[in-house]
C-alpha cells in the first residue's frame, strides 16, 4: 500500500509529461513525491481565485493528485471551495459508475503501481494524447457515466445500483471521515497504510456489519450480489477515492467467499445501454419497470443506438401501469413532474432540474421507512424507481443526473444514529440547498460574471432559449447598457419566442431570425451569448441543437462566443460527435410549420417505407468554437472545464 | 426599335416584367426559360434594317434586357440569358462576317462610323477575331467556327455575286436573324435539358452506401439522384431549408423513389454532417469568382462541411452562371423576404403594446453566398470543374463586351 501511494505521489509529478509514466517504476519516484505534495501546498492557497490555472508544469500535478486514489500530498486539494459553494454532503463517494477515468480501475483497489498506471493514463488520456485503447476505455466510460437512464433499465447495471447504495450505506456507518474530503482521506488511508488504528478496527468492524447486512437485504432484492463484489465495483467506479484501500482490506479479510469473476465483471464499468442491442434492450425491458418502445417502425438508422421517442400517447398506458401497480408506487409530486417532462411542459436543463428536486422534497416529506427496512437503502430503491420512471418520461438530462446523484450520496451518507425525521428533514435541506446553491445563486453569479462582458453598443446574438442568457440580457439591460439582441431560433421547438416574448416586454431592442440566416446576421453581432445542457470534460459543450451552428458560423465571422452554464451541469464524459449519445424528440414536431399552413406535404409521412424524420434534441459544439464558457466559478476557456470539475466537483462525481 | 409596330411584344414584355417584379416568377431556371422565349420573340419580331443589322438586334436585345434585369436584378440568370442572347447574336454576326470576308479577318480599320460595304464589316470581323482570340485555347471553339465559316464561305459568296448590294444585305439580316433563333432554340434546349447531362455524371461522384446530405430542393438534384438510384444505393438526408421549406417537398420526391430519405432540421446540419459522407446541392447562381449565391442556410451548411472536410459539391447548369463578381455578396446579392415567413403577423404584438416603439426586427434573407474556398467542386452540363475555373467558362459562354 505504502509504495502504491509512493508510486502515485511520484506518478503525479511526473505526470505532465505522459511517456514517462509507463515506464517510471514506483520505487524511483519517491523524491518526486515530496516535490509534488509541496507543490500541491503551494498551488492550493492560489486556487481560491476562480480560475486558477497553475503554471504549466505543474498543472498535470494536481490533476494526477485527485484522480489516483490516495490523494497522498494534498493537505488542501479542494480549498478552492468559493463561499457559493455546494454543500459538501454529496462529496463522498459517489455510487454512480462514474469515474470517467478510470475505467479499467479494478486494480485501483489493490493500489499497485501497475494499476494505477492504468489510470493515470487514462486520466492523461483524457488530457491530452489519445491512445487507441485509451480512447476505447474512455468511450466505455464516457457511456457508462452519460445519463443514467440506461442503467435503470439494465438489470445488471440495476443491480449495481442497489449494490453501490448498499455500499454507501455500510460506508456511512464507517467514521464520518470517510467524508471524501482529501486531508482527512489521506489521513485515514495513512493510518490505514501504517496500521489498524482503534478508529479503524472500529470502522472496519461496522463496515463489515454492514456489508452482511447489506449482503442479507441485497439476497433478497437481487440474488447472488456477494458484497465483496459491490464493494468492488463501486470502489473501481468511484473513480477516486478514499475509499478503496481500507475497503479491500476489509475485503481481503473478510470475504472469502469473493468470486473472482463476478468480480471482474463488476469491475468493467457497465456501458450504456445501447438501443441496438437487442438481447440487453429485451432484458431490459423485462426488468423495465415501464415499458419502452424501442421498436419504433420509422427509425432512422443511426440513431437505432439512442431510446426512439415515445409519443405522449403512452401516457395512457403508463398511467395504468404505475396507479395500478402498487408495488412501484410514484409519488404523485414526482408523477406529475414526469408527466410534465412527457409533454415537454417543463424543459430546459435548469427548469426540468428544480422540478425534479421540488417533487422529491414532497416525495421525502411524504417518506415513512416502512418496517424491518433501512432508510437509506429503502429511500435510495425508491429513488431509482423514482429516477426509472422520470427517465421513462425523457431522458434525464446531465443536470437531473448530476443532481440526482448528490441526492443519493446524501442519503447513502445518512448516519444511523439520525431519527427519521432528522434524516428527513436533512434530506429536504439538502434538495433546498442543491437548488438553492447550484442553480439559483450560481446563475446570479454568472449574470454578474456575464454582464460585464456587454458593452454600449454591442449587437448580441443567442439561439433559442436559455434561461441565464435570459437573465444575463434583462439584468444587462436593467443596468442601463444599450445593446441591442439577435434572437436565433430553430424549428421545431422554436423557444426563440419565448425569450423574444420575454424580452420584447423589457423594452429590449431585438431582431429574430430562423437559424439559417444566421449567417446573414452574423456580420452585425459583436458577441454570442449561448446557453448549454452540458459542458462535457473535453470542453465540448452539449446543448439544445443548433448551438454548434450558431457558433461555427460566429467562430467563422470571428466572433467571440461565450457559453453560459452552471458548474452542476459539468459532466466528465467526452464526447466529439452529436451523435454518439443524443436524444430523439417527436419526429411529427417536423411535419407542420407553425403558422404556415401549406407545408402539407409530409403529412403521412410514416405511410412511406422510405421516409424519416429526424428531430434531434442536443448538438455537440467543439470546444475551440468556444471562446469562453462563464460559470459561477468565473470565466474559463473550453480548455479548463476538466479543471473546473476537477477543483470544484470531483466529490461528488469521482 | 422594338417599336409600337409590335404592341404584342410590348406586353408581352411588360407581363414578364411585372411577373418578375412580383415575384410571381421565380427560381433561375424558370425566369431563364421564359427570358430566353421572350428576347427569341424580340429577335424574330425585330426589323432589321439593310445597315446595320447586327448592332440593331443587340440594341434591341440589349433594351429589353435592362428592362428585365432591373425588374428583379436577384434573378441573376436573367442577365444570364440576356448576355447568352447577345454573345449568340455577336457570334453569329462574327461568322457571317467570316464568311464574307474569308476566314482570315485581316482588317485595316475598325471605325464604326462606316457602315458601307467592306470595311464596316471588316470591324465586326475583328471584333470577332479579337473574341476568338480571346478564347482561343478552347478546342471546341476552334473546332466549331472554322467548318462553319468555311462551310458558309461557300454559299454567300456566289449569292452576293449574282444579286445587288442592298438585297445582300437583306439576305444577310435574314441570314443572321436566322442563325439568332436557331442559336437561341439550341439555348433553350440546353437550359431544359440540363438536368439530364448533369445526371449523366451522377454514377461517377455517388458510390454504394454513400450519405449525402442536402438542404432545400433543387430539380437538378432529383435528376442526379434518379440516375444514381439506378446503380446505387445510398442514403440522403434533407435539411428543410428554413422559411421556405423545401426540403418537406424534396424528401417526399425522394422517398417516392425508394431512396432512403431523413428529414432533419436545419440546425441539426452539423450534427449529423460528422456522418455525411459528401454534401450535394442546388445553386442559385454561380458567380465568376466561383461562389455561389444559394438558398439560404447554405454558408452554415458549407462551413460545417468544411470543417468536417467532407466535399461540398453544388449541382449548376451553365445558365447560372454569372459573369458578375460578388462586392459584399450577403447584401448585394440578396433579398429580403416578408418577415411574416418567420414570424406571424401580430404574434408579437401583445408584448409591444406598453413598449415605447421597440419593435421587433424580423429578418428573412433568402440567399447565402457561400465563397469559393468553401466549394469543392462544380457539376455542370459542361462537366465538372473547380471552383477556380470558373471565370473560364464565364469567358467561354459570355462576350466580354456585354459583362
Amino acid at each position: 500500500m505504502e509504495s502504491g501511494g509512493g508510486a502515485r505521489r511520484g506518478r503525479m509529478v511526473i505526470d505532465p509529461k505522459v511517456r514517462q509514466v509507463g515506464f517510471v517504476t514506483p520505487g524511483e519516484q519517491d523524491g518526486p513525491a515530496g516535490v509534488s505534495s509541496s507543490s500541491a501546498q503551494v498551488n492550493a492557497p492560489d486556487s481560491p481565485a476562480p480560475v486558477m490555472i497553475p503554471p504549466a508544469p505543474r498543472v498535470a500535478v494536481p490533476a494526477a493528485a485527485d484522480h489516483s486514489p490516495p490523494k497522498p500530498a494534498a493537505p488542501v486539494p479542494i480549498p478552492p471551495r468559493s463561499p457559493p459553494l455546494p454543500p459538501r454532503n454529496f462529496d463522498a463517494e459517489d455510487e454512480m459508475p462514474l469515474g470517467s477515468y478510470n475505467p479499467g480501475g479494478e486494480g485501483v483497489l489493490a493500489g499497485s503501481p501497475n494499476s494505477s498506471y492504468g489510470k493515470a493514463s487514462s486520466e492523461k488520456a483524457e488530457i491530452g494524447d489519445l491512445s487507441p485503447t485509451m480512447v476505447a476505455e474512455l468511450n466505455s466510460s464516457m457511456m457508462e457515466m452519460s445519463l443514467e437512464r440506461s442503467k435503470y433499465e439494465l438489470p445488471v447495471p440495476e443491480k449495481e445500483n442497489e449494490s453501490t447504495a448498499d455500499v454507501i450505506s455500510e460506508r456511512v456507518e464507517v467514521p464520518a471521515i470517510n467524508n471524501n474530503e482529501g486531508p482527512e482521506n489521506d489521513a485515514r488511508q495513512r493510518k490505514l497504510k501504517d496500521r489498524t488504528s482503534k478508529a479503524e478496527r472500529r470502522a472496519l468492524q461496522e463496515s463489515q456489519r454492514a456489508a452482511k447486512e447489506a449482503a442479507r437485504a441485497s439476497a433478497a432484492v437481487a440474488k447472488a450480489k456477494p458484497p465483496p463484489q459491490k464493494k468492488d465495483g463501486s470502489n473501481e467506479k468511484k473513480g477516486v477515492d478514499k475509499k478503496p484501500v481500507d475497503k479491500s482490506g476489509e475485503k481481503d479479510k473478510k470475504k472469502e467467499v469473493v468470486v473472482p469473476e463476478k468480480d471482474k465483471r463488476k469491475d468493467a464499468p457497465a456501458p450504456r445501454l445501447q438501443f441496438d442491442d437487442e438481447q440487453k434492450v429485451a432484458k431490459a425491458r423485462r426488468r423495465a419497470i415501464v415499458e419502452q418502445t424501442t421498436e419504433t417502425k420509422h427509425r432512422v438508422e443511426l440513431f437505432r443506438h439512442l431510446p426512439q421517442f415515445v409519443p405522449p400517447t403512452q401516457l395512457q398506458a403508463l398511467e395504468e401501469k404505475y396507479l395500478q401497480n402498487d408495488t412501484m408506487h410514484i409519488h404523485p409530486a414526482v408523477y406529475q413532474v414526469g408527466l410534465k417532462y412527457l409533454t415537454w411542459d417543463i424543459v430546459g436543463g435548469n427548469a426540468r432540474c428544480v422540478a425534479m428536486l421540488e417533487a422529491f422534497k414532497e416525495m421525502i416529506r411524504d417518506y415513512t421507512t416502512p418496517p424491518q427496512k433501512v432508510m437509506s437503502r429503502d429511500l435510495t430503491a425508491k429513488i431509482n424507481s423514482h429516477v426509472s420512471f422520470l427517465s421513462t418520461c425523457r431522458p434525464l438530462s446531465i443536470s437531473m443526473g448530476n443532481a440526482i446523484r448528490s441526492f443519493k450520496l446524501k442519503i447513502g451518507k445518512l448516519r444511523d444514529t439520525l431519527t427519521e425525521a432528522e434524516a428527513k428533514s436533512s434530506l429536504v435541506s439538502h434538495l433546498e440547498t442543491f437548488a438553492q446553491e447550484k442553480i439559483i445563486l450560481a446563475d446570479k453569479e454568472i449574470v454578474k460574471h456575464a454582464v460585464t462582458k456587454i458593452i454600449d453598443g454591442d449587437v448580441v446574438l443567442t439561439h433559442g432559449f436559455s434561461c441565464v442568457v435570459e437573465m444575463v440580457l434583462s439584468h444587462a439591460h436593467s443596468i442601463g447598457k444599450k445593446f441591442r439582441v439577435v434572437v436565433v431560433d430553430s424549428r421545431p421547438r422554436l423557444e426563440g419566442r419565448i425569450l423574444l416574448r420575454s424580452l420584447l416586454a423589457q423594452g429590449l431592442k431585438c431582431t429574430y431570425t430562423h437559424i439559417n440566416a444566421v449567417t446573414y446576421i452574423m456580420q452585425e453581432v459583436t458577441k454570442v451569448f449561448l446557453g448549454a445542457a452540458s459542458i462535457l470534460a473535453n470542453g465540448t459543450v452539449y446543448s439544445r441543437v443548433g448551438t454548434a451552428a450558431a457558433a461555427m458560423v460566429a467562430h467563422g465571422y470571428r466572433v467571440p462566443v461565450m457559453i453560459c452554464c452552471e458548474t452542476y451541469k459539468f459532466h466528465e464524459r467526452v464526447q466529439l460527435d452529436s451523435i454518439c449519445s443524443n436524444e430523439l424528440g417527436d419526429p411529427d414536431a417536423l411535419v407542420g410549420v407553425a403558422g404556415r399552413k401549406e407545408f402539407r406535404e409530409l403529412v403521412g409521412w410514416d405511410e412511406s417505407e422510405h421516409l424519416r424524420l429526424l428531430n434531434l434534441t442536443y448538438d455537440a459544439t467543439p470546444a475551440d468554437y468556444v471562446s469562453m464558457i462563464i460559470t459561477e466559478h468565473g470565466m474559463v476557456p473550453p480548455t479548463s472545464v476538466p479543471v473546473i470539475l476537477r477543483e470544484y466537483r470531483k466529490e461528488p462525481i469521482l | 426599335m422594338v417599336a409600337a409596330a409590335m404592341p404584342d411584344l410590348q406586353a408581352a414584355v411588360d407581363d414578364f416584367v411585372i411577373k418578375l417584379k412580383r415575384r410571381q416568377v421565380e427560381g433561375s431556371l424558370a425566369t431563364a426559360k421564359s427570358t430566353v422565349l421572350l428576347l427569341r420573340q424580340v429577335v424574330s419580331h425585330q426589323r432589321i434594317p439593310s445597315s446595320g443589322p447586327a448592332s440593331s438586334l443587340i440594341d434591341a436585345v440589349k433594351s429589353v434586357g435592362s428592362r428585365l434585369i432591373a425588374a428583379n436584378p436577384m434573378e441573376l440568370a436573367v442577365g444570364n440569358m440576356v448576355r447568352r442572347v447577345l454573345h449568340i447574336i455577336r457570334e453569329e454576326e462574327a461568322t457571317i462576317v467570316a464568311a464574307q470576308v474569308g476566314v482570315t479577318p485581316v482588317s485595316d480599320s475598325d471605325d464604326d462610323a462606316d457602315v458601307h460595304g467592306v470595311p464596316g464589316l471588316s470591324a465586326v470581323a475583328l471584333a470577332a477575331a479579337n473574341r476568338t482570340a480571346l478564347r482561343a485555347p478552347s478546342l471546341h471553339n476552334l473546332l466549331e467556327s472554322l467548318p462553319t465559316s468555311a462551310g458558309a464561305n461557300v454559299e454567300p459568296v456566289p449569292e452576293s455575286d449574282t444579286k445587288s448590294r442592298s438585297s445582300d444585305k437583306n439576305s444577310k439580316s435574314w441570314k443572321l436573324k436566322h442563325g439568332v433563333i436557331d442559336a437561341i432554340g439550341l439555348l433553350l434546349g440546353e437550359i431544359e435539358n440540363y438536368h439530364s447531362e448533369i445526371s449523366e455524371q451522377a454514377l461517377e461522384h455517388i458510390h454504394q452506401n454513400e450519405v449525402i446530405l442536402t438542404l432545400g430542393r433543387s430539380r437538378s438534384l432529383l435528376h442526379f439522384f434518379r440516375e444514381a438510384k439506378k446503380k446505387r444505393s445510398f442514403q440522403v438526408f434533407v435539411a428543410e431549408g428554413a422559411p421556405r421549406y423545401q426540403g418537406h417537398k424534396f424528401a417526399k420526391e425522394l422517398a417516392a423513389m425508394e431512396l432512403q430519405t431523413t428529414v432533419i432540421t436545419d440546425s441539426a446540419v452539423f450534427a449529423l454532417i460528422s456522418r455525411v459522407n459528401m454534401v450535394i446541392v442546388g445553386a442559385h447562381a454561380v458567380m465568376a469568382n466561383g461562389g455561389i449565391v444559394a438558398p439560404v442556410g447554405m454558408h452554415m451548411v458549407a462551413l460545417a462541411a468544411r470543417r468536417h472536410a467532407v466535399p461540398f459539391v453544388v449541382l449548376t447548369g451553365l445558365h447560372k452562371l454569372c459573369p458578375l463578381y460578388p462586392h459584399n455578396p450577403s447584401v448585394v446579392l440578396n433579398e429580403l423576404k416578408s418577415p411574416s415567413q418567420v414570424l406571424d403577423f401580430g404574434e408579437m404584438s401583445d408584448c409591444l403594446d406598453g413598449t415605447d416603439g421597440s419593435p421587433v426586427h424580423v429578418v428573412n434573407p433568402m440567399f447565402d453566398y457561400v465563397p469559393p474556398e468553401l466549394i469543392s467542386l462544380f457539376i455542370t452540363d459542361s462537366g465538372g470543374h473547380n471552383p477556380s475555373y470558373v471565370y473560364r467558362l464565364v469567358a467561354e459562354i459570355y462576350s466580354p463586351e456585354d459583362h
